[in-house]
């Protein structure tokens, strides 16, 4: 990896160069009535609206790369026959600046299902393909465990990654368009005290979580505990609304609908984001319903988050970002869940 | 099928590859429904042509695979090939009218065009079974995916030892492929046939397929040795099925059961299939029985 610092005055300079893309950042959506300010990712025009200082966003980057609904193709129907046609909605080229560690580990995950596998997802893969990312470092915030997911920090995924060292930001710089983009901002090589500045960011980030699961040998204590009482504990908390996948940054679970034209001349297929809580998720027509009650839908969701996925792609899907339990009606969190799984295995030994 | 517009600027080193071409995933062969032959009160045998003459040859499908069907504005739905591989793309679905989907179909009339996708999933290794004594035990629609292996097989009859089919439904009206039953039979087929509540005209066996294939197994018949199984039907039916199929003898890996899942995608990406996580599209929905065992809440 190459290392650049480029001096904070010069950052508009940056997000001047990239406006050819359309910008996605944080931004300041609400305040609670405490004060506690509310962010989320939308379309930057002026530099003034970023919020390079956000603790966490209400939803993850997902909607840019799996929109929660989006048009899979358009039919033209004439008398018996019809005609298909397809799109892969990715027309503007994105930029997004200021995404934490975690959501893009989220999206490195997303891509191993969506595009490192049998028939890769067209549409995610243009939205991935053509959107430039820019990283930012984060304070933990009070939900995070990312730290204990191996999601704090990332490798790759992402364009540039800034973190604050003070006066600047040192600069992870990942790709050729980062560099050419860099060259034109007045950065300059790191010097030896740059680099420890880094290190102390790293190792002050790293002291800063409170949140932490121990998810040691997770997979095998999933199945063991497949029957425990537990989970039907957090089944009557669980409402089964589905905010939980609705906010996860990897929650990629959809369903397909069918619409005709009022004219009949016309015919659209879209999908949208589903989640595997609601109840009828697993529903096959005739009314047989595979996971009828809560707690068995709360439950693979778990399974599938963080035994199914490491089966398959030796991760898991979770990247503790915590979203999940902030935002959940019931107070459910990912932490907590773990745990008592956990120490349902443990037993009196 | 035609694509209406070039893909978006690109990033440098991250080029769109192969296979990520929208009209590559969310295809639609044209096919048209030549045929429609009514079954029962509620399913009808579907014989539908893909169009493209050239793709019709081209298509391959191994037995139990499914392909997913749609029909522009209504809806897409897996389904079971029914029909024998060597008839490519001249395919037989047999379609319960139960939900959206099916029920439209209900109401087409052939030389109407869908859409098929596929064909998609695992499928029975027939090639495997080649020298061995078969028993297929189907529970209601369970018959549909296993009219596949099951006509692969007749069509090369002479490779196989016994060939025993077990097939139970709820009522004699609800018995699918009847006008095939005698064809089957004259294969050297030893076709046993119960009803759970039979009717006036009924003089076959009453009770369920699992007595029938205690039966069958009594006297000490050992399956450990050139035996396979295919399976499938309502969830209940596997366990006790395949326990006895175990207490004979049978090891877990010569045991087949086809399982069936609501699918949104069938190409292991919307999640809806999957049991435990595993996704039925892509690791079934043919699986033997130790993997079946391995995944939680399969059956």
């Amino acid at each position: 990896m190459l290392f650049k610092v480029l001096p904070k005055y010069r950052l508009q300079a940056l997000f001047d160069a990239l406006s050819s893309r359309r910008i996605i950042g944080p931004v300041e959506k609400a305040r609670r009535p405490d004060g506690e300010v509310l962010y989320g990712f939308d379309a930057i025009c002026r530099f003034e609206d970023l919020r390079l200082d956000y603790t966490t966003t209400t939803h993850s980057p997902k909607k840019f790369f799996l929109p929660h609904r989006e048009v899979l193709a358009t039919f033209s129907l004439s008398g018996t026959t019809w005609e298909k046609m397809v799109d892969d909605n990715a027309y503007l080229p994105v930029a997004f600046f200021g995404m934490h560690a975690c959501d893009i580990n989220a999206l490195n995950k997303l891509d191993k299902v969506m595009i490192d596998s049998s028939y890769p997802n067209p549409y995610y893969a243009a939205k991935r393909r053509s959107t430039f990312i820019i990283g930012i470092d984060c304070v933990p915030q009070p939900q995070c465990f990312c730290r204990s997911m191996g999601a704090d920090t990332v490798l790759h995924g992402f364009d540039m990654f800034l973190t604050d060292i003070g006066g600047d930001y040192f600069v992870e710089v990942q790709s050729a368009e980062a560099y050419e983009l860099l060259k034109g901002a007045g950065t300059r090589d790191p010097s030896s005290h740059d680099h420890a500045l880094f290190m102390k960011k790293g190792d002050m980030k790293k002291a800063g979580f409170s949140c932490q699961v121990d998810a040691t040998d997770l997979t095998k204590i999933l199945d063991m505990e497949f029957q425990a009482e537990v989970w039907l504990d957090w089944g009557k908390k669980c409402l089964s609304c589905g905010t939980c996948a609705n906010v996860c940054p990897t929650c990629y679970c959809y369903g397909v609908q069918e619409y005709v034209d009022l004219d009949l001349r016309g015919a659209l297929k879209e999908m949208h984001l589903y989640s595997c809580n609601l109840i009828d998720f697993a529903e096959v027509a005739g009314g047989h319903n595979f996971r009828p009650e809560s707690h068995t839908r709360l439950k693979y969701r778990f399974y599938h988050k963080h035994r199914g996925f490491v089966e398959a792609f030796e991760a898991s899907l979770c990247v503790g970002c915590g979203r999940c339990g902030t935002a959940c009606l019931a107070g459910i969190t990912v932490p907590e869940v773990i745990a008592s799984v956990r120490r349902e295995a443990q037993g009196d030994a | 099928m035609h694509r209406p517009f070039t893909p978006p600027l690109m990033h440098s080193g991250r080029e769109q590859r192969p296979g990520e071409d929208p009209a590559g995933f969310e295809y639609s062969y044209m096919a048209e429904i030549t045929n429609i032959y009514p079954l029962t009160a509620t399913e009808k045998l579907y014989q539908i042509q893909l169009c493209d003459s050239s793709l019709r040859r081209s298509f391959t499908f191994r037995p139990g695979q499914f392909v997913m069907l749609e029909l522009p504005g209504i809806g897409e739905a897996p389904f079971s090939i029914s029909s024998s591989p060597l008839r490519h793309g001249d395919i037989e679905l047999c379609i319960r009218a139960v939900g959206n989907l099916t029920g439209f179909l209900d109401r087409v009339k052939r030389g109407t065009q869908v859409g098929i996708s596929g064909p998609f999933g695992t499928s029975f290794p027939v090639e495997e079974m080649e020298g061995g004594d078969m028993y297929f035990v189907a529970g209601g629609l369970g018959i549909v995916p296993l009219r596949s292996p099951l006509c692969s097989i007749l069509e090369s009859r002479s490779r196989y030892g016994e060939v025993n089919l077990i097939y139970g439904a709820n009522t004699p009206r609800k018995l699918l492929f009847t006008y095939q039953y005698d064809a089957w039979r004259r294969f050297d087929i030893d076709l046993q046939i119960t009803v759970d509540e039979p009717d006036a005209g009924w003089d076959g066996h009453v009770g369920f397929i699992t007595a029938i294939l205690e039966k069958k197994l009594a006297g000490g018949r050992s399956l450990a040795h050139n035996a396979y199984a295919v399976v499938c039907g309502p969830p209940v039916m596997f366990r006790y099925v395949c326990d006895i199929l175990t207490e004979a003898g049978l090891p877990m890996q010569r045991m087949f059961v086809s399982l069936e899942r609501r699918m949104h995608c069938g190409r292991g990406k919307c999640c809806r299939c999957n049991i435990g996580s595993t996704y039925t599209c892509l690791k079934g929905p043919v699986f033997d029985y130790w993997s079946v065992m391995n995944l939680k809440e399969a059956i």
